[in-house]
C-alpha cells in the first residue's frame, strides 16, 4: 500500500542528520579568529581520542581547551532550545511560542542572576544553585504567562500570547537590571543575560547540558504523538484519549528544566527555539515524530553556525551569540507573524 | 437501569461571571441547584440546572433547544472537559473513574468548530484517532490500524484527498475529516456537537444515513474483533442539532433544553409538540415548518 508510509524517520535519515551535524561541528572547531587546517584538527582529535599525549602546540590547546568545549556547549544548547521551541509550539498550538517570545528565558535569567547575587548555592555542586533557581523561575514564568493568557483569552490566540510575552519580558528585564545594578560585582553583565554567550564554556558545562538533554529530550521525544494531538487542539487531544493535564504538566516542567539549564550556562539566547522548528517544519512537515528529532540536529547545527558567525564576522572582536540569532530570528518572526495573520 | 448505556443524573454546571458581563436572562440569575445545595452567589451563573437523562443501546438521542440552552455544555460535560456536579455513568460506572484512553474507546466527541494551525495531512489527522489503541510508545500497534483508517476515509469520502494538507480544506471537508477521525477512533458512543454544521446538503444526508448504518448492528464499519466488544455494550449516538426537522426525522428520543433545564425528554413526537415548542421558541414552530415545506410539495 502506498500510504503505509512510516511517519517516523528511518535510521538512514537520522544517520544523515548526525553526519551533517558532526561535519558542522568539525568545521566550527577548525574555523575561528585563528584558522586551523582540517588536517591539524583531525590529528588533534585523533590523538585526544586515542589517549596519546598531545604535542604542545597552540593549535592543540586552542582546539581542545577553547573551541571544542565551546562548540559542544553551543551544539547542545541549540538542540535543547530547538526541542523546547518545537514542544511549546505544538503544546500551545501556536507557531510563535518559544522560550524567548514568551519571556521564559528572561524569567530564567532573573532566577539565575538572583541566585548569584544572593549567593544561593547547593552544597557540594558548584553551579547547581544557579541552575535550580533558573529552572524554578522558568517554570514560574510559564505558569504566570499561561495563567494570565487563559484568563484573558481562553483560546490562547497568538496575539494574546505574544503581547503577554512581551510585557512579561519587559517587566522581568527591568527587575533583572535592578538586580544586576545592586550586585554588579558578582553578576555577569546584562548583555550576557539578554544576548547570551557560550565563550569560555567548559567540558563540565557540556557534560551537564548533555545529561539534561538526554533525559529531557527522551521525555519530549516520547511525547511526540501527544504533541501532535495538542497541535490539532487541546479538546481534540482529550477526545482521542490523551491525558491532557498530565501531558501538559510534563511538557511544561521538562521545557522549564531545559531552558533553565541552558540559560544558567549560556545566558538567554533568543529565537533559536522559534526559528529552528519553523525551518525544520518546511522539510519534515508538522508531524512531531519527524519534527522533534530533526529539531534536535537542526537546532544544534543552526546555533553552531550562528556562533561561528558571531566569532568570525568582526574578528578579532566577538559578537554575543544572541545578536546573530536575534537578527535572523526577528526577521523570521515577522515573516511567520505576517503569514499567520493572513 | 439495565438497559442503559449512559446515564446522566442531576447534571449541573455553573460558571463564574466575569466582571463587566451582563446577566443576560432571568434564568441565569436564579435557580438553586436541586439536591446539591450549592450556595447561590452573585458571581456565578447556572448554565445547566439539574439535567437528567439516559441513553439506551442502539439509540440516537438528539439534544435540541434554542441558542444558549446549554446543549454544548452537556457535550462538554460528557466529554469530561469542564467541571460539573452530578453523575454521568457508563454501564453504571462513573465516567470520572475511567482513564483517558479507556474513555476514548467508550465515547468520541465531534466538536462544533475546528481551527487548524499546522499543515498535517488528512490521513495524519485521521490516524490520530487511533491513539487510544496504542497509548504508549511501547505498546504494539494493532495490525488493523491502517485498515481502520482506510475504512474511515472511505466512509467519509476522503480517500481521494487523504494526502492533502488540512489547511487547504473547506469547512465541510474539515468537518468530514474530524468525523473520519472519530470513525477511526471507533468508540461505543458518538457525541456530536452540531454535526451537520458546514455540511452541504448531500453530505448532511450522507452523514445521517451513515450514522443510521453505524448504529445498526452489522455496520459497514464492522469491528475486526467482534469478541472484544461485550455483548451488552452496544453503540449509541448523542447529537446536538439545531435543525428541528433533523431531530424529528432521525432521533429515537429527544432531549429538549431551555435555559439550562430539561423541558422534555422522550420520543420526538411527544417532546417536539406544538405547545412545548411555542413556549420555548416564542413562535408557532409548526406553522413555520409547514410553510417552509409547503413550497416543496408543488411537484
Amino acid at each position: 500500500m502506498k500510504h503505509l508510509r512510516q511517519d517516523s524517520f528511518s535510521p538512514l535519515t537520522l544517520g544523515l542528520f548526525a553526519l551533517v551535524t558532526a561535519a558542522t561541528l568539525v568545521f566550527c572547531v577548525c574555523t575561528g579568529s585563528v584558522s586551523i587546517p582540517l588536517s591539524e584538527t583531525v590529528r588533534v582529535f585523533a590523538r585526544a581520542l586515542s589517549g596519546r599525549a598531545q604535542e604542545n602546540t597552540s593549535a592543540a590547546s586552542i582546539i581542545l581547551n577553547v573551541r571544542l568545549p565551546r562548540v559542544l556547549c553551543v551544539l547542545l544548547t541549540g538542540s535543547s532550545l530547538a526541542l523546547c521551541g518545537a514542544s511549546m509550539q505544538g503544546l500551545l498550538k501556536n507557531s510563535l511560542a518559544d522560550g524567548s517570545t514568551l519571556g521564559v528565558s528572561t524569567g530564567a535569567s532573573l532566577g539565575a542572576a538572583l541566585a548569584i547575587a544572593l549567593g544561593i548555592t547547593l552544597p557540594g555542586i558548584p553551579f547547581a544553585g544557579t541552575m535550580v533557581m533558573a529552572i524554578l523561575f522558568a517554570f514560574l514564568s510559564l505558569i504566570i504567562i499561561l495563567t494570565l493568557a487563559y484568563r484573558l483569552d481562553y483560546s490562547l490566540s497568538t496575539n494574546t500570547i505574544i503581547l503577554l510575552g512581551v510585557i512579561f519580558s519587559m517587566f522581568v528585564s527591568s527587575i533583572l537590571s535592578l538586580v544586576i545594578t545592586f550586585a554588579s560585582d558578582k553578576v555577569k553583565n546584562i548583555v550576557f543575560w539578554t544576548m547570551g554567550s557560550l565563550a569560555g564554556s567548559s567540558y563540565l558545562n557540556a557534560l551537564v547540558l548533555f545529561l539534561v538533554l538526554l533525559i529531557c529530550g527522551t521525555i519530549l521525544l516520547s511525547l511526540s504523538r501527544e504533541l501532535n494531538a495538542f497541535a490539532i487542539g487541546e479538546s481534540n487531544a482529550r477526545t482521542i484519549g490523551v491525558n491532557v493535564r498530565r501531558t501538559k504538566l510534563i511538557v511544561l516542567i521538562t521545557v522549564s528544566v531545559l531552558i533553565g539549564v541552558c540559560v544558567s550556562i549560556g545566558g538567554s539566547i533568543g529565537f533559536v527555539g522559534l526559528v529552528t522548528p519553523h525551518m525544520v517544519r518546511l522539510i519534515t512537515g508538522p508531524n512531531h515524530k519527524r519534527l522533534m528529532p530533526a529539531c534536535l540536529f537542526g537546532g544544534g547545527t543552526f546555533l553552531m553556525l550562528c556562533d561561528l558567525v558571531a566569532r568570525v564576522l568582526l574578528r578579532p572582536l566577538e559578537l554575543p551569540i544572541g545578536v546573530v540569532t536575534s537578527l535572523i530570528g526577528a526577521v523570521v518572526f515577522v515573516v511567520i507573524y505576517a503569514k499567520a495573520r493572513r | 437501569m439495565m438497559n442503559e448505556l449512559l446515564n446522566v443524573q442531576a447534571l449541573s454546571v455553573r460558571v463564574p461571571i466575569r466582571s463587566g458581563e451582563k446577566m443576560r436572562s432571568a434564568a441565569e440569575t436564579v435557580a438553586p441547584v436541586t439536591g446539591f445545595r450549592l450556595r447561590q452567589t452573585a458571581s456565578s451563573r447556572t448554565i445547566l440546572d439539574d439535567v437528567s437523562f439516559s441513553l439506551a443501546p442502539g439509540e440516537h438521542l438528539c439534544i435540541v433547544g434554542p441558542n444558549g440552552a446549554g446543549k454544548s455544555t452537556i457535550v462538554n460535560s460528557i466529554a469530561q472537559s469542564i467541571a460539573y456536579t452530578g453523575r454521568i455513568t457508563y454501564l453504571g460506572r462513573d465516567l470520572k473513574e475511567y482513564r483517558s484512553v479507556q474513555l476514548a474507546r467508550i465515547l468520541g466527541v465531534l466538536s462544533q468548530s475546528h481551527e487548524i494551525s499546522y499543515s498535517f495531512s488528512v490521513r495524519e489527522l485521521v490516524r490520530m484517532g487511533r491513539y487510544a489503541y496504542t497509548p504508549t510508545i511501547f505498546s504494539p500497534r494493532p495490525a488493523d490500524d491502517e485498515e481502520k483508517i482506510d475504512e474511515a476515509l472511505a466512509l467519509t469520502g476522503l480517500s481521494g484527498i487523504q494526502d492533502r494538507s488540512v489547511l487547504t480544506l473547506s469547512g465541510g471537508e474539515l468537518q468530514r475529516v474530524f468525523l473520519a477521525q472519530l470513525f477511526a477512533q471507533d468508540p461505543q458512543i458518538l457525541v456530536l456537537d452540531e454535526p451537520a454544521n458546514h455540511l452541504d446538503l448531500q453530505y448532511q444526508m450522507q452523514l445521517f444515513s451513515l450514522l443510521e448504518k453505524w448504529l445498526a448492528k452489522d455496520t459497514v464499519l464492522a469491528r475486526g474483533d467482534a469478541a472484544a466488544a461485550p455483548a451488552q455494550a452496544q453503540r449509541a449516538i448523542i447529537s446536538v442539532v439545531h435543525d428541528l426537522s433533523l431531530a424529528m426525522t432521525f432521533a429515537d428520543r429527544v432531549l429538549l433544553l431551555h435555559e439550562g433545564r430539561v423541558r422534555g425528554f422522550g420520543t420526538p413526537k411527544e417532546v417536539l409538540n406544538r405547545e412545548n415548542l411555542e413556549s420555548i421558541y416564542g413562535m408557532d414552530v409548526y406553522s413555520w415548518m409547514n410553510r417552509l415545506l409547503s413550497n416543496w410539495q408543488s411537484e
